[in-house]
């Protein structure tokens, strides 16, 4: 009981095949947008990562960029492949590559799906990337003097006017950690000392943001100091202080920024792994109308295709038993091989054992 | 007998005309690209200018553009008729209907061929215009920044603090100008607080004048926080020198950076149209050998100019007094007839 079967003439053969190698073509150019794409995402992943602690998401764009590469390949290969299909006797030539070459279609269109799964999955990971790598840069935001965190100050800043954010996951994170360095502090001015005593960790906590968190939609110049104390300002009501400063965390608003970009990625990976699919079926059908041809005997008969020539459960049974027996080829070598001299009468037992394999394509 | 001798004649065989219609057909099909390009660039031009208009009151030309605009799509009209027309001489029966156009089309691509040089030679010229009507501007916007209550002026504010972040500059010349306009409104201060009151009352026209910038004035690549009150003023910060310190708040103004982004476009855009010039000049004194195909076997004679170039100028002359004389006789018949 085949699955998928179809008689195919010769007529319809030939067409099949000419259809196939256009979609081939069609694919060399889907692989070569999915490698565009993982580089896209490559080379926006890393535009911040001074703010984005890897924790390994880069192996997502690397995933897309090597099945890109390999789609490019294999479906060259396919094309080709299949303008020879149109001719029986030209198929002859590549009658031993036809199943390997279908098994790694197989193989490549489930890494393309894995690739669009894994587009929209990564999304915990690169919060949980994003909330360490913006807290360690607001952590060294004043380490201007420190190579290798001295443009992390600049950063942040372009950053915040860009995006249009403040802090972690609001404007109060500045609060919390020292943002202006000891060298601009006046360490003989009695406030100083004060403030610096006033907390455990002898840090400089104001109640202040730098400039990139102010916005450029504010009616009044922009309040940067003393921002918990309303009284400190004249005519600093709730409207004033709503527009003064940007409120969003630049966490969310780089979420929202890689979210839209993986959606989009995301969904055309999808579209390209539906389009393999197809040109998978196509070649399956090819490939077994074109065996049983060979079978036949007359080229120019009807013959039959399928996706599977039993049924799933036998199919699966019987490769089952295929790696069951190639497992006990190589177990019955390993008996004893320096001692035993393998005899005649066992020399004849092995092979046709493992010939008991059944064919099955 | 003076023989008239054409002007840098070449002979033509089949051959070479066949040759000849292909590769004009080929640079006509690329200036109508251009012509696309030229249109484009007028269109980005015109959007750059709208964009940046409150910048400059609303005041600045749109003459540039527009022409740019005009010009590319004429470019791209007459050199698609051109191409055909290349593509129909190799055959005389197609030829045959274009033949009484050729003339006048001739004409018509010299006379584009002057409108293109003068919209390059504006292009270089303009810039003036454009960097007086961004002073004027500019000198307009930093008066009106506080005036965010004001209807018609209440995005100046946004405007500019963009403009400062996106071009790096601060001010019309340089930061200094934010010293000399109020820009808080009067609604953020406390009239009641003596400072407040004497600051107002230090100056002519009562107006709160400080030594400080807006936000956007602000450097990101600062080493330590931006500084933007009390800029003159060595000890209201620690360790602080105005004189030596560069890296604080943008030292250049925003004229100088608007005007520069302007000028560097004009000036790439008045380069391609001097090459389309070029380009165009090439093409149309070849198309005269394609005048004659009657005899598609037989060599034919192709040149630049029918005449020698004195001839043809000295034609031209006497053609243009001629008319000028027929006004004349006009003019001179009218008033004796008013008479």
């Amino acid at each position: 009981m085949a699955v998928g079967k179809l008689t195919f003439t010769k007529a319809e053969r030939e067409k099949l095949a000419e259809f196939l190698w256009l979609l081939n073509w069609i694919s060399v150019l889907t692989g070569a947008i999915l490698f565009g794409l993982g580089l896209f995402l490559k080379v926006e992943i890393q535009k911040r990562q001074e703010v984005m602690l890897e924790q390994g998401i880069l192996y997502v764009p690397h995933m897309l960029i090597t099945t890109g590469l390999v789609a490019c390949a294999i479906n060259f290969l396919g094309g080709k492949i299949c303008l020879d299909c149109t001719d029986t006797n030209k198929f002859l030539r590549w009658k031993m590559v036809m199943m390997p070459y279908v098994v790694c279609t197989l193989v490549f269109t489930a890494c393309v799906l894995a690739g669009a799964v894994m587009c929209y999955s990564i999304s915990s990971q690169l919060e949980e990337a994003l909330f360490l790598g913006l807290r360690n840069a607001m952590r060294y935001y004043k380490d201007t003097d420190t190579p290798g965190r001295c443009y992390l100050k600049k950063t942040l800043d372009l950053l915040q006017i860009q995006f249009q954010c403040c802090g972690n996951s609001g404007y109060r994170d500045w609060f919390q950690v020292q943002w202006v360095s000891s060298r601009y502090l006046d360490m003989n001015n009695s406030s100083v000392r004060d403030r610096l005593r006033s907390n455990v960790d002898r840090k400089y906590l104001m109640d202040g943001v730098p400039f990139s968190c102010c916005s450029t939609a504010s009616p009044r110049p922009c309040i940067q100091q003393r921002l918990s104390d309303r009284s400190a300002h004249f005519n600093f009501d709730r409207q004033s202080q709503q527009l003064n400063l940007w409120r969003r965390g630049c966490r969310s608003a780089l979420m929202e920024h890689y979210t839209q970009i993986l959606q989009s990625i995301g969904l055309t990976v999808l579209l390209i792994w539906l389009f393999e699919l197809l040109v998978l079926t196509g070649v399956r059908y090819l490939q077994t109308a074109m065996e049983n041809v060979i079978r036949l005997g007359d080229p120019d008969s009807e013959s039959e295709g399928w996706i599977l020539e039993n049924s799933l459960a036998e199919t699966a049974r019987s490769n089952f038993n295929i790696i069951k027996n190639l497992g006990k080829c190589y177990q019955g070598d390993d008996d004893d091989p320096n001692i035993n001299i393998p005899s005649a009468a066992t020399e004849r037992e092995l092979p046709s054992r493992c010939a008991h394999i059944p064919e099955t394509s | 007998m003076i023989v008239k001798m054409p002007f840098m004649p070449v002979k033509f065989n089949l051959q070479k005309r066949v040759k000849l219609a292909q590769g004009l057909w080929m640079i006509y099909w690329l200036s109508v690209i251009v012509g696309i390009l030229i249109f484009s660039l007028g269109i980005f031009f015109k959007i750059e200018l709208r964009k940046r208009s409150e910048m400059m009151d609303s005041n600045e030309s749109h003459l540039v553009p527009n022409l740019l605009i005009l010009v590319g799509l004429m470019a791209c009209g007459l050199n698609a008729f051109g191409g055909k027309v290349c593509h129909d001489s190799l055959d005389p029966m197609k030829f045959a209907k274009w033949k009484p156009m050729l003339r006048s089309y001739l004409l018509l691509c010299c006379g584009f061929n002057g409108l293109l040089l003068l919209t390059a030679v504006l292009c270089f010229l303009m810039q003036f215009a454009v960097y007086l009507t961004l002073a004027e501007g500019l000198k307009n916007s930093i008066k009106f920044y506080k005036d965010t209550d004001t209807p018609g002026r209440c995005f100046m504010k946004r405007t500019l603090d963009m403009t400062q972040i996106e071009f790096r500059c601060c001010g019309n010349n340089n930061f200094r100008d934010w010293f000399e306009v109020q820009w808080i409104s009067n609604r953020y201060l406390d009239m009641s607080n003596d400072l407040v009151k004497d600051r107002v009352l230090s100056n002519v026209e009562g107006k709160y004048l400080m030594d400080s910038v807006p936000f956007s004035c602000c450097n990101p690549g600062s080493p330590r926080p931006c500084i933007q009150h009390h800029l003159t003023n060595n000890s209201a910060h620690y360790d602080y020198d105005h004189r030596i310190e560069e890296l604080n708040i943008w030292t250049r103004g925003c004229r100088e950076a608007l005007f520069s982004y302007f000028s560097s476009m004009m000036n790439s855009i008045g380069m391609l149209i001097l090459a389309t010039i070029i380009l165009e000049v090439r093409l149309h004194p070849q198309h005269t050998t394609m005048e004659d195909p009657e005899n598609p076997e037989c060599e034919s004679d192709g040149w630049l100019l029918e005449k020698g170039v004195k001839e043809t100028f000295g034609e031209l002359f006497s053609k243009m007094k001629i008319l000028g004389k027929k006004n004349q006789v006009d003019e001179g018949g009218d008033a004796e007839a008013t008479t």
